[in-house]
């Protein structure tokens, strides 16, 4: 299962806890954590479900490419975190 | 007789009161490091709405049942999904406008249970359950003439005031940073592009009285008077007597007719106050004087107020939604950019200092 993680940054808003999720894509991993903690989605997602414009998410330590549909692979044992880009001020 | 405040900041939400000496100290603080950008707190004085703006993480309402005691994280206003090929892109950079709300800008009540709620990127959201939930007011959205508005202020178009007729809650009045004042008389079903006799100098000249391309800073209406309205524009000070149709151009205001912020008496529509500033190359006090005018006789005679204001230097710049006068007409308050805050009890003739050290005030508002 692929391992997904938040920056502490968010847990003065909202619970982020790590969990383990299943999926072939990031964004399959990221609405299966959703489905269990719906309130996290509209802090990373924006209304159109792409990627914050000063969210960033790493894959095993590279950032991902495609910030809108969220299409890069992921494999099983894959880390996935999601961070605060320092762009936003 | 309001005793108290909710006062958005740059770096959270504070409560500010009357207190028995009959000074106005800060009482109360919350979601303190997080920016507050609009305010609604409801008739009865239990319930309020705050938005946040957590940059990062977006945007964000907050609601409290209790006055402030607690405090729960509630529906955000969010727009549908963005039709695949659809073209909607700012006309000044032909950037693409994001279908997403950026920034809660206004926040009003109407019938019972509805709430309005105008945001960055210039969209229009009602509720009709109290802020359970929120719709996107498509007929004003899919206007093809919202595709000609503009940033003003913020890199895209936001709606920044909403009135709502007291006589008739499906009577609404709205006004765009940069796209003019649009009224709706059913609820939100049929808009209009109203604005007569608006002015602006900062499009082609032959633009100048286009509806459309009106950057009001700030719109109010008198509740006791509703068809008196009265801008705060960029290019100067209006003011409508039927309801934002016409417009007449008040000049010569001293010391200038430029800034963002104008409040009006509750039961007076002839009385108003402004906060002015140095044009907008400068945004800062005329002559580094920090000033409140008012008029008393609907724009003829304009007073300079300053007892208990700065005489030294001042710098402040006061936002749009930053100054509120109270429902008694009496108590008016405001805070500025530098974090200084101000209430009077006699309609602005003195004035009190209530802080000098708040982050840059964005809203104000009375709790009645």
């Amino acid at each position: 299962m692929t391992t997904l993680c938040f920056t502490p940054n968010l847990l003065r808003h909202v619970k982020t806890p790590t969990a383990h999720v299943v999926g072939s894509t990031v964004r399959q991993a990221l609405e299966g954590y959703f489905r269990a903690n719906p309130r996290v989605r509209g802090y990373v997602l924006d209304d159109q479900g792409a990627l914050r414009q000063h969210v960033a998410i790493f894959l095993n330590q590279e950032l991902i490419h495609d910030r809108i549909n969220l299409s890069d692979s992921v494999r099983e044992h894959d880390d996935i975190f999601v961070v605060q880009a320092l762009s936003g001020g | 007789m309001s005793n108290r405040l909710i006062v958005g900041t740059r770096k959270g939400l504070f409560r500010i009161e009357r207190t028995g000496t009959g000074n106005w100290d800060v009482t109360q603080t919350w979601f303190l490091g997080d920016p507050v950008s609009m305010l609604l707190p409801e008739p009865g004085g239990l319930r309020l709405h705050a938005a946040l703006d957590l940059g990062h993480f977006g945007v964000k309402m907050q609601r409290s049942d209790d006055g402030g005691a607690t405090w729960s994280e509630a529906p955000v206003p969010a727009f549908p999904p963005k039709p695949e090929g659809i073209e909607d892109k700012d006309p000044m950079r032909g950037l693409d406008v994001p279908w997403s709300t950026q920034l809660i800008w206004a926040l009003e009540a109407g019938g019972p249970g509805e709430i309005w709620c105008g945001v960055v990127p210039g969209g229009l959201f009602q509720s009709i359950d109290g802020g359970e939930s929120w719709a996107l007011v498509r007929p004003l959205w899919d206007d093809p003439r919202r595709k000609k508005w503009m940033g003003g202020g913020y890199d895209f178009a936001g709606i920044h005031s909403i009135l709502v007729d007291p006589r008739d809650p499906a009577h609404v009045t709205v006004a765009v940073s940069v796209g003019g004042v649009w009224t709706t008389r059913d609820g939100g079903a049929h808009w209009e592009l109203i604005g007569s006799g608006l002015r602006n100098a900062y499009m082609p000249p032959e633009m100048a009285g286009d509806p459309l391309t009106q950057d009001c800073h700030r719109v109010v209406c008198c509740g006791a008077s509703p068809d008196r309205l009265w801008m705060q524009h960029h290019n100067g000070i209006f003011r409508s007597d039927d309801g934002g149709e016409n417009w007449h151009e008040l000049s010569d205001v001293p010391p200038s007719s430029f800034g963002f912020a104008v409040t009006v008496h509750p039961k007076d529509p002839d009385t108003a106050w402004f906060v002015p500033a140095a044009k907008d190359e400068q945004r800062i006090p005329v002559d580094a004087r920090l000033v409140v005018t008012r008029t008393r006789d609907g724009g003829q005679h304009f007073e300079v107020l300053h007892r208990g204001l700065p005489s030294e230097p001042a710098y402040d710049l006061v936002y749009r939604h930053a100054l509120d006068v109270a429902s008694d007409g009496e108590r008016l308050a405001f805070g500025s950019t530098t974090g200084s805050f101000w209430v009077s009890e006699d309609q602005g003739e003195s004035w009190q200092t209530v802080s000098n050290h708040l982050p840059p005030v964005l809203c104000v508002r009375f709790e009645e």
